[in-house]
């Protein structure tokens, strides 16, 4: 049977609506602004009762038709009877019905405008600035107690962090530096070729992987591998009520955690640098005596004369560097963290954004000052 | 014997930002009380209990533990004070990295000169209180939620403290297990002596542990009734009181 809704006129200001046929989601059925549109080509009702005995089975679609009535007839003053709609019916209606919709309650989405928006950055942009500094200021001191040996942290977390951030970084860090030591081997020997002057693929290579590159790939795998799991542990134990319950025992939790984590990084990020550095060379050797057909003596010979220890110094200047902006990108991001699942995997993305960021920037004016210094 | 006043709240307002979430707050936690804080579910009851810890700032007015006003004295010394509270998290809050015995001893390493002999006499002696005896090896994600709360008991009791916190203690217990907390924290307070503030909405738990209560009206945004809860059931005038304290059931 079709489902449908008819209008019957009863007495002077009474209408009575059949429904009939099925009323369930998916069926054909009439609308609610149909039945407004026939109601309100009716002179003078005041009241609309219901006929269901042709209806046969129905769902919460019927609810959403009757709502809608409701909301129509109260607007228009006409009385609902809801005596003839099927027992379950009426009551749920009743029940969606009995509490009017809060005042104010329903969210509002407002735009702000355009000045609100650029002073609400502002702002927040400098509470974010002094929040880091605190930071900062905090970790420095923790580092201070640290070196006079009054710091409280478990041995044993930094002795896991070394492992966890130094050894077992090892794999990926000879993988990325070989390949990088290789391209720039190759970028080198193109270019060289032309001249004949093949063998200064050797003096590319070793300065380009010992000033900087071996440190910025380094300072850029342990952003991503290290710096992103701080993030998210720091930011987990945030979610744990894990950092309250520390600062309520009295507990530092910037001695706690981050300074082992600090630590570590400082100290495994040179030892790191100075093997992605071999790694590096070892690329470069690949290409100049693999495809160059360059003696591996004569290669690693002219190895030694480009490289002097300024040029170490500076490449084990710039991982220290990096350890100490990867650790406290993500001690910072993790602690920052907010309360919920989503706020750590927005900690780990953004502690990682952070880390690289800073280590580009670090990058540019290290380079820039040793420039102006003539090192 | 009359009541010390151990703890007094005068005018507190707490709120995030520009938004009040309670006002007026005033009411005293006497030595040796259950204190119950409660509440309908986002009445800004655990926001209380940060106040009262020294993890979040009030907006206005004091809490003054004897006469020292928490929040106006220097933060080092309010580090210090904050070591006579042991503090139960919703959740138990256990450090997830370490053993359930490193993490009732850490408190104790960090505070005593104790040797590492005396601090797991100590140790197994905190866990065997809560029921945790043979369990100082495991980890937090190793045991069930009814235990971990209760190991987490174990740590706030590490250090003795004069006042326990104890936020939702029988949330996400079954019911068995949160009589068991309710009658550990009965069994604390005689045999130790120690204060106690409980945040919680659990009926059963009120009538069962409470001295003193107050209750705190979401939609008014302060406190409407303060007293023994089985009184406040019978007595108080409120109706959002008495509804809270008969589940709406009965009136």
């Amino acid at each position: 049977m079709e489902s449908q809704v008819q209008l019957k006129r009863l007495t002077e200001d009474t209408l009575s609506a059949s429904l009939s046929g099925s009323w369930k989601l998916g069926d054909d059925l009439p609308t609610a602004e149909d039945f407004e549109r026939q109601v309100d080509a009716e002179p003078g009702v005041r009241r609309i009762s219901f006929d269901t005995t042709e209806l046969t089975i129905w769902d919460s679609t019927l609810l959403i038709f009757l709502m809608a009535i409701y909301k129509f007839c109260t607007g228009k003053g006409i009385q609902l009877e809801a005596g003839g709609l099927p027992e379950g019916a009426r009551r749920l209606l009743q029940l969606a019905t009995a509490v009017p919709e809060r005042a104010g309650a329903r969210k509002e989405f407002k735009r702000e405008p355009f000045f609100a928006m650029v002073g609400g950055s502002a702002t927040s942009f400098y509470h974010s600035l002094v929040e880091m500094l605190d930071f900062l200021g905090q970790s420095t001191i923790a580092l201070l107690r640290f070196l006079t040996g009054k710091a409280s942290f478990r041995r044993s977390d930094l002795s896991l962090l070394l492992q966890e951030s130094g050894a077992q970084a090892l794999p990926i860090v000879s993988l990325i530096s070989l390949l990088v030591g290789l391209i720039l081997g190759f970028v080198g020997a193109i270019q060289l070729r032309l001249f004949g002057a093949e063998i200064f693929v050797a003096d590319i290579v070793a300065i380009a992987m010992v000033r900087v590159m071996g440190a910025i790939m380094t300072g850029i795998i342990m952003a991503g591998r290290t710096g992103a799991a701080f993030a998210a542990q720091i930011g987990t134990m945030q979610v744990n009520e894990e950092i309250d319950a520390m600062k309520t025992l009295g507990v530092s939790p910037v001695e706690f955690l981050v300074l082992p984590r600090m630590v570590a990084l400082i100290v495994m990020m040179p030892l790191l640098c100075v093997y992605a550095d071999l790694m590096g060379i070892l690329g470069g050797v690949i290409v100049g005596v693999g495809m160059l057909g360059l003696n591996p003596i004569e290669y690693l010979n002219r190895t030694q004369e480009a490289l002097t220890l300024t040029t170490f110094g500076i490449g084990l200047f710039h991982s220290a560097v990096f350890g100490v902006l990867v650790a406290m990108a993500g001690c910072l991001r993790g602690m920052q963290c907010g309360r919920s699942a989503s706020d750590v995997g927005y900690a780990a993305t953004s502690a990682v954004v952070t880390s690289i960021i800073s280590i580009i920037v670090a990058t540019a004016i290290i380079t820039f000052m040793c420039e102006v210094l003539g090192i | 014997m009359t009541p010390v006043p151990e703890i007094i709240v005068k005018d507190l307002d707490m709120g995030y930002g520009d938004f009040v979430l309670m006002r007026d707050l005033n009411f005293t936690v006497h030595r040796g009380d259950i204190f119950i804080v409660m509440g309908g579910s986002g009445c800004g009851k655990s926001t209380l209990l940060k106040i009262l810890v020294g993890l979040k700032e009030p907006s206005r007015g004091q809490v003054l533990y004897g006469d020292v006003s928490f929040w106006e004295i220097d933060p080092a010394d309010r580090e210090k004070m904050m070591r006579r509270f042991g503090i139960l998290y919703q959740s138990g809050a256990l450090w997830s990295s370490m053993t359930l015995a490193e993490n009732v001893a850490l408190p104790l390493e960090q505070y005593t000169n104790l040797e590492p002999k005396q601090i797991r006499e100590i140790v197994s002696l905190k866990l065997s209180l809560v029921g945790l005896a043979g369990f100082e090896d495991f980890f937090p994600s190793e045991i069930s939620g009814g235990m971990r709360k209760r190991a987490g008991l174990a740590r706030a009791m590490a250090l003795d403290p004069d006042i326990l916190f104890f936020d939702e203690p029988s949330a996400g217990l079954d019911p068995v297990s949160a009589k068991m907390l309710d009658d550990l924290i009965l069994e604390l307070r005689e045999s130790l002596g120690s204060t106690v503030v409980v945040v919680t909405h659990e009926l059963a738990s009120i009538f069962a542990i409470a001295t003193n209560s107050v209750y705190l009206d979401v939609d008014s945004r302060t406190m409407t009734a303060l007293g023994d809860p089985k009184t406040l059931r019978d007595e108080s005038p409120n109706p959002n009181v008495h509804k809270f304290l008969t589940r709406g059931e009965e009136g």
